[in-house]
């Protein structure tokens, strides 16, 4: 048991690190042992992280310590908020990889891309499990390595620009988040998450000192959680092809960003701590700003990638708005919604694509009618919509419902409501024109590009099956929300954890 | 056991005289002559890793009248980098020069060039540092003109008089010291040296000379000239081992021989040379057309970095937090003369195939020369200082050393330094990755590559994570008297 306490985060990592590695050393044409590696990888992953989550259920210790330099620790540890990450990344990762085969089929490059994907989530996965803040900026900035090839996958000029403006980003934001993560290790001799937060211990520190770390650390976070005014990158990121949008925007990037502001605020200050240092309000006005401006550049784009795109602007401030509200009800809220928006923007992501693969639509106002010819993707597109309005009982509501609460216990009903009532309507107001085009609208103009004239079925397997299959999902997690291990049990757990009564 | 410090200096010494006599198979004689001083500089790392520094006296002739070779954690370190380095250009360079006229000249010339660095690195007095060094800076410039072009002719006409110029005026150091302390041997030295006039002058001479060889700023324009215009084997060795010669020298004098000397003051002014050279270089590297030109700016960038250590080291009293900054910046040297091997290589490769190193017209590297491009990508991230290369440790280091010592100052110079690397090797990515036909057609992977790559990898993975040697190796010290 000792020893694979130690190498299971190991394993974990190096599931899709080696894959990647080996896939690219593959020439183009050998497809065949390239699905097999990115299968064989995901599903040994999967096997892995079950056997974690078991694990930390019953309360095990996972950890991995490798000493780098003086004071410097590489540190791999589980813990309940480990394993949400790591779930959602290693579930949507393996569904993501059998779209990205599908999609991808016929293309130059393919070995490059895998091999990069695999990376990718290698360091996603390594941001989930990383023990202290040290090891966490290390997997930040890699993330940040992996993903630039993605973007710039396709090589054409605008490809390059929007790898160019993400890398100008990112670049700037580690910078600030390794500054302040640095000071911080300095004053404190070294930062390791620990649930309930470590730095109250530190009494002889001055505060204002602490508050100054605590805007850089969320600067360096907010940059890929998109906050604004930090999310300029992220739109012009959606030339990246359609897997990639949608590893980004549902698990990857986005979600390390707002991962990494829950972690700072709950497991580096505590959350009671950084309410008493008053950095909480600014940080909650921020997000309330971010959810309403996405929101509202959401309704003039017609573009759908870049609609989708300011969606999740939009929707991944929720997880930060939870974070900086003090109480149980709004962590779990903040939380469940760190699964729930990844499962139902992967859904939207992967329609998307396929509306571009089989007809060539990319806009909005090329969409009548498609709910007919499309049924499969068009309902997994629609259910995915409808959970980010947040109707029940998809996913999404179960995450406003439990901001909403948090909000009332803590006294702050007055500005969370209509933040996330108006944000609820603007949703409504930019996903319900899309579902009422498609599906009861008549196609008035010829398809864009259709390149499925004539199949008997609207799209192969590998592209049809994952978005029907995580819309299913984003359905069950909301229906059986209360059941054992659902992710909202599970954000329950970590908010027990974390509030030290 | 001590008699192993003379093999690192007389195996290429010896091999250089059998290459002279025996050109036609140079090729061979010069990699064996490269690979045995790398089986002693492992031997002796070994040894002092395991039993402390180690102290040669040749000849049976005690220090201060004989010649003293001394093996401590920094001159291992140095000797490992160096003959890591040397080993991987020495198999490159059999292919690069394999059917060249003058390869005999450039095996002669090349194990002399290790000798000299080896025997640098190992020497115990001052006049042998500063015949090590005039062997060094000659061998350098004749092998740095065998491009044989104009350019690089008039550029190694210029490295010449600036280099003799540097080394002496560092003699004029030496023998001040000489006159004022009657000995030369670095040891003794350390405790005699006491802050008066001879010794601010001497020391101002011999750093002043110094400088003038790392291409501090402004004293670094003869550098992207010189190693711009080398044959690329050359200029991985002159941008990765040559200047940090001087720059070990420099850590020497400073912090062993003239510690109570050295003034906070002097020390702030290095340092802001430095700051400069890195804002100054990252933006010239930025601006720069030509590939190797731009590798070029980048070394006299990243040099300055180590310079930026000075005022933190002199701020910093002698025990952990000083071993600790120190450790940084030698890790920073190390991985810098990886990765910087490694990219001037690569753009060797680059160049033979290609034809030109123009930054613009690149496209296509990637799918034609894809190892080559992976290459310059992990050199890259090295360069940048990002994980897990060992520049992110170490600037990790030095940021934590900034906060600690309250020198806030040099905070925005590592930022914007950090930036604008990102900015010249992302441009560079750019370009290579981008579709074009560049470079032509694809071929397989040639024996020329793999060294380029190794070198990368060490620079981004083994330095990254086994970069805790560094710290243990640093406090072993042969001139432990220098603080008293």
């Amino acid at each position: 048991m000792m020893t694979m306490s130690v190498w299971l985060p190991v394993g974990i990592l190096l599931s899709s690190f080696i894959p990647g590695v080996l896939i690219f050393f593959q020439p183009e044409e050998r497809h065949r042992l390239r699905t097999l590696l990115n299968l064989l990888g995901a599903l040994v992953k999967l096997l892995l992280v079950g056997v974690l989550i078991w694990g930390v259920f019953h309360e095990q210790v996972f950890e991995t310590r490798w000493f780098l330099a003086p004071g410097l620790e590489f540190v791999l540890h589980a813990d309940a908020l480990s394993v949400l990450f790591v779930s959602l990344s290693t579930l949507l990762w393996l569904v993501t990889t059998i779209y990205a085969i599908g999609y991808l089929e016929q293309t130059p490059h393919r070995s490059r891309f895998f091999g990069f994907f695999s990376l990718c989530v290698t360091a996603t996965v390594g941001l989930a499990l990383a023990g202290n803040l040290f090891t966490f900026v290390v997997f930040y900035e890699l993330l940040t390595l992996a993903t630039y090839p993605l973007i710039a996958h396709k090589g054409s000029p605008e490809a390059l620009r929007g790898a160019r403006i993400y890398l100008r980003y990112t670049l700037f934001g580690g910078l600030l988040l390794m500054i302040g993560a640095v000071w911080l290790h300095t004053l404190t001799g070294g930062v390791e998450f620990v649930q309930g937060g470590v730095l109250d211990q530190f009494a002889e520190l001055d505060r204002d000192l602490l508050r100054w770390i605590f805007l850089l650390l969320i600067l360096g976070l907010g940059v890929k959680a998109a906050l604004v005014p930090l999310h300029g990158w992220l739109p012009q990121a959606m030339v990246a092809p359609a897997p990639v949008s949608a590893l980004l925007h549902a698990v990857a990037v986005v979600k390390a960003g707002a991962f990494g502001i829950v972690r700072v605020i709950y497991d580096v200050y505590g959350v009671e701590f950084a309410a008493e240092l008053g950095v909480l309000s600014l940080l909650g006005a921020v997000a309330a700003i971010t959810i309403i401006y996405g929101s509202v550049k959401a309704l003039s784009q017609d573009h759908l990638k870049k609609r989708l795109a300011y969606s999740t602007v939009s929707q991944v401030s929720y997880i930060v708005l939870g974070a900086a509200i003090l109480g149980p009800l709004a962590t779990i809220g903040g939380l469940v919604h760190l699964v729930h928006q990844g499962v139902m923007k992967i859904t939207l992501f992967f329609a998307a694509g396929n509306y571009a693969e089989a007809l060539g639509i990319h806009r909005v106002s090329e969409m009548d009618g498609v709910g007919r010819r499309m049924p499969g993707t068009s309902l997994a597109f629609s259910i995915g919509a409808l959970g980010m309005i947040g109707i029940p009982p998809v996913a999404g509501f179960i995450s406003k419902w439990y901001l909403g609460l948090g909000a009332v216990e803590a006294g702050a009903a007055v500005w969370v409501l209509p933040v996330l009532i108006a944000s609820s309507l603007l949703n409504a107001a930019y996903f319900l024109p899309i579902l009422y085009r498609a599906w009861f609208k008549s196609p008035a103009t010829p398809w864009p590009a259709d390149k499925t004239a004539g199949c008997a079925r609207e799209l192969p397997d590998p592209l049809l099956w994952p978005p029907v299959t995580t819309a299913a999902l984003a359905l069950l997690i909301g229906l059986f929300a209360a059941a054992p291990y659902s992710p909202l049990e599970w954000a329950e757990l970590i908010a027990g954890r974390e509030y030290r009564q | 056991m001590n008699n192993l410090l003379i093999w690192p200096v007389a195996l290429p010494l010896l091999t250089a005289l059998l290459a002279l006599l025996w050109p036609r198979r140079s090729n061979w004689i010069g990699v064996a002559g490269t690979g045995l001083p790398l089986l002693a500089v492992l031997l002796v790392s070994w040894q002092v890793a395991a039993s402390g520094p180690l102290e040669l006296a040749l000849g049976g002739w005690a220090p201060g009248l004989g010649i003293a070779l001394r093996a401590d954690g920094l001159s291992v370190l140095m000797l490992l980098m160096s003959a890591l380095v040397t080993m991987a250009v020495a198999v490159y360079a059999s292919v690069y020069f394999a059917h060249a006229e003058r390869r005999g000249e450039f095996w002669v010339l090349w194990l002399l060039l290790i000798t000299a660095l080896h025997a640098l690195f190992l020497s115990g007095d001052l006049f042998n540092l500063y015949v090590t060094l005039e062997l060094l800076g000659l061998t350098a410039v004749v092998l740095a003109c065998l491009g044989g072009s104009r350019e690089s002719l008039q550029a190694a006409l210029r490295y010449l008089v600036l280099g003799l110029l540097g080394s002496l005026t560092f003699l004029i150091g030496v023998a001040l010291i000489y006159a004022g302390y009657g000995t030369l041997d670095m040891a003794a030295l350390g405790d005699a040296i006491v802050a008066g006039p001879t010794a601010w002058v001497a020391l101002s001479l011999m750093t002043g000379g110094l400088l003038i060889k790392s291409a501090l700023f402004p004293l670094h324009f003869w550098l992207p000239p010189a190693h711009a215009n080398a044959p690329a084997p050359v200029s991985a060795v002159l941008s990765a081992l040559v200047v940090k010669a001087a720059l070990y020298l420099i850590l020497r004098l400073w912090l062993e021989l003239f510690d109570g000397v050295v003034t906070q003051a002097a020390a702030v002014i290095v340092g802001v040379l430095g700051a400069i050279a890195v804002v100054w270089g990252s933006w010239a590297a930025l601006q720069a057309e030509r590939l190797k030109l731009m590798a070029a700016y980048s070394t006299v960038a990243q040099l300055g970095y180590l310079f930026m250590f000075m005022p933190l080291l002199a701020a910093l009293p002698e025990g952990a937090g000083r071993e600790l900054a120190l450790g940084a910046l030698v890790l920073l040297a190390l991985t810098h003369g990886f990765a910087k091997s490694a990219f001037f290589l690569a753009a060797g490769i680059i160049m033979q195939r290609a034809g030109h190193d123009r930054i613009a017209e690149l496209g296509g590297t990637a799918r034609s020369l894809p190892v080559t491009a992976f290459t310059i990508a992990l050199a890259g991230v090295a360069l940048i200082g990002l994980p897990p290369s060992g520049s992110f440790l170490a600037k990790w280091q030095m940021l934590s050393t900034l906060f600690v010592t309250g020198q806030w100052v040099w905070l925005p110079v590592i930022a914007v330094g950090t930036l604008l690397a990102g900015a010249y090797i992302f441009r560079l990515l750019g370009h290579a990755f981008a579709p074009g036909e560049g470079v032509g057609p694809s071929l397989s992977v040639g024996r020329e590559e793999i060294p380029a790559v190794l070198l990368a990898l060490i620079a981004t993975l083994l330095l990254g994570f086994w970069a805790s040697a560094v710290w243990e190796l640093v406090p072993i010290s042969a001139y432990a008297g220098g603080g008293a």
